[in-house]
């Protein structure tokens, strides 16, 4: 029941959503966004309600909800530490400071861990290049990451 | 500052100022019962957080401050007092035609900007005519600041041509090289400036609405982007905007790419020709210009095409919004006139890298840039000189990295990158990312474990090129170095866009300037040219 009740829901949400701002296909990732920012995450059972709703095949709503790194398939964990793994964190010490991360977050990078506590997720850049290392943690912009950083972080996450 | 009168400060609520805690600084002083303007970020990362006072109608500078340096700050005794902050060497030094603006104003506020000269540039252009428009753009010089420098007025003339009742105005805010924050910065500095520009450009093709696509990793920029355009939309008027939000896929910041992207399908790279400007957004002509492009077009109609390309050096007209970043003591943004020299940005304004070791390398120009050893530090900031040294200038991002980087590690992770973030449509970066990494690993192997390798170039390469199974490639460096070669030859010439095509840049000239790092066996640079 509770299945049902979840796509009943999905369903309500998509359709809402077209009636605002319209059917046709770019309207596509704008509605993913949308679906993500309510839902946590695009689950496989909503594509052919995607589909239906815009007109497209269910092929090519799950080319695109799997082509992009932003969407996800699964639910994260409850909070979302994304790291950035770019050549200007590198230069700042970026390599070690993801290891030590993932170390004290107990958990690997691009995984979510066992409790569903944290997510840790790679970024390839946040344009905040001269002050790096940086995150967002939770979509809060964190720089200049060093051990004590690190350290409030695995304290904020933990809650 | 009599007692009783309320103190005006201005904080930045630049994404970089709140990450370094500009947020907790404006409330405090908000909480000590000070005005509080949010500006965008001045662009001097190292005094951030950066607080101003307003004192006589001049304003005093104090940075890096605390929530707790309040009181020591409005009594003028702080430590971080810095004076006029437009007058710091990092700051006077400076051209600022594109980033006037940013840092002074409140972002938002539409009279501000109108007070700081905002709007004169598309009052000027609506008292033209379309063509007289184009040609200013033209005459100014202005190339596309997204790293491709294709002449802006060439770009917009085409599209002007194009018989169509449908055009648009596209704007590529999709700025993922690493070391780059100028669009960013602009976007939630001084958004009006882009809406202008992209109004400007409508007025002058013929276009009707425009988008800008912002990436998804600027979570400031998107906010601040959409309250401005609808704050602006009657100054616009007919002219309308909409705001896109990508995916994180760094190839959408490739134009076909982010046009199909815009269409809602995965954002693959199109085959040129059609060029976009005849057939692009929903097979329409459509203008797709960087944001730093659009953005010195309220310049260029204001003050006109002639101060604009007065300033410059050779074919590379106007101001270059430069970004120092990386392990820099001074990074932040620095608009200067093109002709500026690699080892003056890095050196003297950027004062050397922030661990106070001894530069090695900078990569100029994002992931896909070549990185350069100081011995190249003459090189003038300028499109053709950057391509004849085997490089580019992309978005004018410089990433400094200290005699700590290990670059085989760096020409990985540039293959690493790649495949990462390969769209997949053609095959030398899809699978040839994939190859480059798998080789970097036996060069880094090798050279870790093999000090001498006797093997020939020729046989070792087509052994490898040749074997299949993986027990008879040769894994000694020399063999492995001529297939990178080999694979960096095939993606350049052979990828569909500048993903593929321009990965070999860092990895080639990690392997020609930095060769010691490769096992020392790879050949000497075979021409700097």
């Amino acid at each position: 029941m509770q299945s049902h009740e979840a796509s009943v829901d999905m369903k309500r949400l998509i359709e809402d959503w077209v009636h605002l701002h319209g059917r046709t296909r770019d309207q596509l990732l704008p509605l993913l966004h949308a679906i993500q920012e309510e839902v946590g995450f695009i689950d496989d059972a909503a594509v052919p309600l995607i589909a239906q709703a815009l007109n497209l095949s269910r092929a090519d709503v799950h080319g695109v909800v799997t082509f992009y790194h932003d969407f996800r398939r699964m639910p994260a964990g409850r909070h979302v530490v994304k790291l950035c793994r770019a050549e200007s964190c590198q230069a700042r010490g970026g390599a070690a400071i993801e290891v030590a991360a993932a170390q004290r977050l107990g958990v690997p990078m691009g995984a979510t861990r066992r409790d569903g506590q944290v997510t840790l997720e790679p970024v390839y850049c946040l344009g905040l290049c001269a002050v790096g290392p940086n995150a967002l943690v939770d979509g809060r912009p964190v720089a200049r990451i060093d051990a004590a950083a690190i350290e409030r972080i695995a304290q904020e996450v933990a809650a | 500052m009599k007692p009783g009168q309320k103190s005006k400060i201005y904080v930045s609520r630049d994404m970089a100022s709140v990450a370094l805690g500009a947020d907790e600084v404006a409330q405090a002083f908000a909480a000590a019962g000070c005005e509080v303007v949010r500006t965008g970020s001045r662009g001097l990362f190292s005094i951030e957080p950066l607080v101003e006072v307003e004192q006589d109608g001049a304003r005093v500078g104090f940075g890096p401050v605390g929530p707790h340096d309040v009181a020591a700050v409005l009594d003028g005794s702080h430590g971080a007092r810095l004076g006029d902050v437009a007058a710091l060497p990092f700051l006077a030094g400076q051209q600022r035609f594109t980033f006037a603006r940013c840092g002074v104003i409140d972002p938002l506020d539409p009279e501000d900007y109108a007070a700081h000269g905002g709007w004169r540039g598309l009052d000027a252009a609506r008292g033209m005519a379309p063509q007289a428009v184009v040609d200013a753009v033209k005459a100014s010089g202005l190339r596309g600041r997204g790293g491709a420098g294709f002449p802006t007025g060439i770009k917009w003339q085409t599209v002007l041509d194009a018989a169509s009742d449908a055009k648009f105005i596209v704007c590529n805010a999709d700025e993922g090289d690493s070391g780059t924050f100028a669009d960013r910065m602009l976007m939630e500095g001084d958004p009006y400036c882009l809406i202008e520009g992209m109004a400007i450009a409508g007025h002058a093709v013929g276009a009707g609405h425009g988008y800008v696509y912002i990436r998804s990793e600027y979570p400031f920029a998107i906010a601040t982007m959409r309250e401005a355009i609808e704050r602006s939309a009657e100054r616009i008027a007919p002219f309308t905007l909409e705001v896109r939000v990508g995916a994180g896929a760094y190839v959408c910041g490739e134009e076909t790419a982010l046009l199909d992207s815009i269409e809602g399908k995965r954002g693959q790279v199109r085959a040129k020709p059609p060029l976009p400007a005849l057939a692009g957004l929903f097979g329409q002509p459509t203008v797709i210009n960087n944001v730093l492009s659009l953005a010195a077009v309220p310049f260029i109609l204001a003050e006109g095409a002639e101060a604009y390309a007065a300033v410059g050096f050779g074919r590379s007209r106007g101001t270059m919004p430069v970004q120092l970043a990386g392990n820099v003591k001074h990074g932040g943004l620095y608009e200067i006139g093109f002709g500026i020299t690699l080892g003056e940005l890095v050196n003297d304004i950027g004062g050397g890298t922030a661990s106070g070791r001894p530069v090695r390398a900078v990569q100029v120009g994002g992931p896909l840039g070549a990185y350069f050893p100081p011995a190249m530090f003459d090189l003038p900031f300028d499109y053709e000189a950057f391509a004849q040294a085997g490089g580019l200038i992309g978005h004018a991002g410089i990433t400094v990295f200290d005699d700590r980087v290990d670059m085989a590690h760096m020409a990985r992770f540039a293959m690493e990158f790649c495949s990462v973030e390969s769209c997949g449509k053609c095959t030398p970066c899809r699978i040839g990312s994939t190859r480059g990494v798998e080789i970097m690993d036996r060069i880094i192997a090798a050279r870790d474990t093999q000090p001498v390798v006797a093997e020939g170039v020729e046989g070792g390469l087509a052994r490898a090129l040749h074997s299949r199974s993986p027990a008879r490639i040769d894994a000694g460096l020399e063999a492995q170095t001529a297939l990178l070669r080999d694979l960096c030859d095939t993606m350049k010439y052979g990828s569909l866009c500048a993903l593929g095509g321009f990965t070999p840049y860092p990895v080639l000239s990690a392997l020609d300037h930095f060769s010691e790092d490769f096992g020392a066996l790879a050949p000497a640079k075979e021409a700097a040219e």
